[in-house]
């Protein structure tokens, strides 16, 4: 079992959703979240001062699969989320010991599904 | 001159202008958060690019006294338009408070068709599509029915506060730039939801508040029928809202915020041309059935059709214009202003064939010509956002601001 966190372009959630559904793909958990990498961004003006914050806005996918669906997920990800400039993001992909379902107390793969 | 009239339709003026913020909010809170700024601008700077226009050539080109398709370019730059009473228009307060009122009116008609393109058009062909529309479509069609020598006016077509000219105008244009412009990216997967419930509700506050000024102004003195206008215009909101939330409740299983705030505007814009014609009963007739309409344009014509008019400009302001247009024609009594005319309901079946005339002109004119400053739009500049800039929105795209943090 792995926990994948990709960290994508707001605009891009959308898309990804949707590559990520086809993918058959139907558990994420979504979250707004700042953060940055080498890319420099859009800075935002405020009458006229410049905000060179460096922390950009990011949309983070946290997403739990089983080893078999870890290939799928990420060809999904890199479809929908990829436009070939810096700021595209990046996907983690982490060891995880367990998965527990809440309503059934179901425990491991069959948790996941 | 009287001091009196002249302070109500001063006052009357700002309450009008506050309309046009109010209607940012309205709007602003039914697009996605990606968006508000993008609508809230547009209704600033139509605010901004308006009172200008009115004075250089708008005011001239709607009201100057002259017979044909505009007023004319005798009052340019308000030149002849002083501070002593123009007779024919207002005889009891200085011509520049008239003009004022009316500017307020050319501001806010052009702010409504936002609603229908929200969420997708480019700020730079937003500004021209609202300098030429507002010339080419709302000061001629304000002239034939406003105007002296307007000859929907001559025709004896009854328009109170702006029926006619402000929202089956505006309403029409809604509809024509929905369509033309086309729908928004993704919408058949993810339903766009307002972003902020609560703008919406203050909106409704607040045009609710500057209605007041918009139909009982429209009395030009502050006497019985601005009353009238008032009272009327409160009873037909009030029941615009009740019926919009019953209908909701029973069609939907609950009544929403967002129904009642639609049936408030709604009861508005149905009262409008018949505020200073009709009275308090009739406002009830006029209120509760105008959300039956709009209920069904917005609920039921529009999924069928596939047009998307995102916030319902059309399905509000042109369905509800065109009902309060129609009855006025049946429920005008000369009872409550001599100076009108009787309708269908008192006697005078005549009456509300020239309402309906009077309609179908400015359907007719305001389709036509909007398509047409659409396409010259669109050649000029370039009417939609491209793709990219739609995702990120107009808030970061056009403006390069975001409304709001999420961490400092």
């Amino acid at each position: 079992m792995k926990l994948m966190i990709a960290i994508i372009q707001p605009y891009k959630l959308e898309e990804v959703k949707q590559e990520l559904y086809k993918a058959g793909v139907n558990l994420i958990t979504v979250s707004e979240v700042l953060g940055h990498g080498r890319q420099k961004g859009v800075t935002e003006v405020y009458r006229g001062a410049k905000e060179t914050g460096n922390l950009l806005r990011k949309v983070r996918l946290e997403i739990a699969v089983n080893d078999n669906f870890v290939e799928p997920t990420v060809n999904a990800v890199l479809k929908g989320a990829r436009t070939g400039e810096t700021g595209d993001g990046k996907i983690f992909i982490l060891n995880m010991e367990e998965c527990v379902r809440i309503r059934t107390g179901e425990t491991g793969s069959d948790a996941i599904g | 001159m009287n001091s009196g009239d002249t302070a109500f339709v001063m006052f009357s003026a700002a309450l009008v202008m506050l309309m046009t913020p109010g209607l940012a909010f309205f709007y602003g809170g039914m697009v996605r958060r990606k968006n508000v700024l993008g609508v809230l601008m547009q209704c600033m700077i139509i605010l901004c690019l308006l009172s200008i226009q009115w004075v250089l050539f708008g005011y001239s080109l709607s009201f100057a006294p002259q017979k044909g398709f505009w007023g004319g370019f005798a009052w340019l730059g308000l030149r002849g338009v002083g501070l002593e009473p123009f007779a024919a228009y207002a005889p009891t307060i200085p011509h520049q408070a008239f003009m004022i009122f009316q500017a307020m009116f050319a501001i806010i008609t052009p702010a409504l068709i936002i609603g229908a393109f929200a969420e997708r058009m480019k700020f730079s062909a937003f500004l021209l599509f609202a300098l030429l529309w507002a010339t080419f479509v709302y000061d001629p069609v304000c002239h034939w029915v406003w105007g002296i020598g307007g000859w929907l006016k001559n025709m004896g077509a009854l328009d109170f506060a702006g029926g006619t000219v402000v929202h089956i105008n505006a309403g029409i244009a809604a509809l024509v730039t929905a369509v033309v412009i086309g729908k928004r990216k993704n919408l058949d997967n993810n339903t766009p939801i307002p972003h902020n419930m609560p703008f919406v509700v203050l909106g409704t506050g607040l045009l609710w508040f500057g209605w007041f000024g918009f139909n009982a102004g429209s009395a030009l003195a502050a006497n019985g029928l601005a009353v009238n206008a008032f009272v009327v215009t409160n009873t037909a909101a009030a029941a615009g809202g009740l019926s919009w939330a019953l209908i909701d409740w029973i069609r939907n299983g609950k009544p929403t915020v967002f129904g009642t705030a639609s049936g408030i505007v709604a009861g508005l814009v149905a009262i409008t041309p018949g505020a200073g014609y009709v009275n308090v009963t009739s406002a009830l007739a006029i209120g509760f059935l105008v959300s039956l309409f709009c209920f069904i344009a917005v609920g039921v014509i529009k999924p069928k059709f596939g047009y998307d008019d995102s916030l319902d400009a059309f399905g509000v302001h042109c369905v509800g214009g065109i009902w309060g247009a129609l009855a006025t024609g049946l429920f005008a009594s000369k009872t409550v202003n001599p100076a009108g005319a009787d309708g269908l309901f008192y006697g005078n079946p005549g009456q509300f064939f020239i309402q309906l005339f009077a309609v179908l002109i400015t359907v007719v004119y305001a389709f036509l010509a909007t398509f047409a400053i659409y396409k010259l739009v669109d050649f000029i500049v370039g009417v939609r956002v491209n793709e990219k800039d739609e995702l990120m929105g107009l808030d970061i795209s056009q403006h390069r601001e975001r409304a709001y943090a999420i961490i400092e």
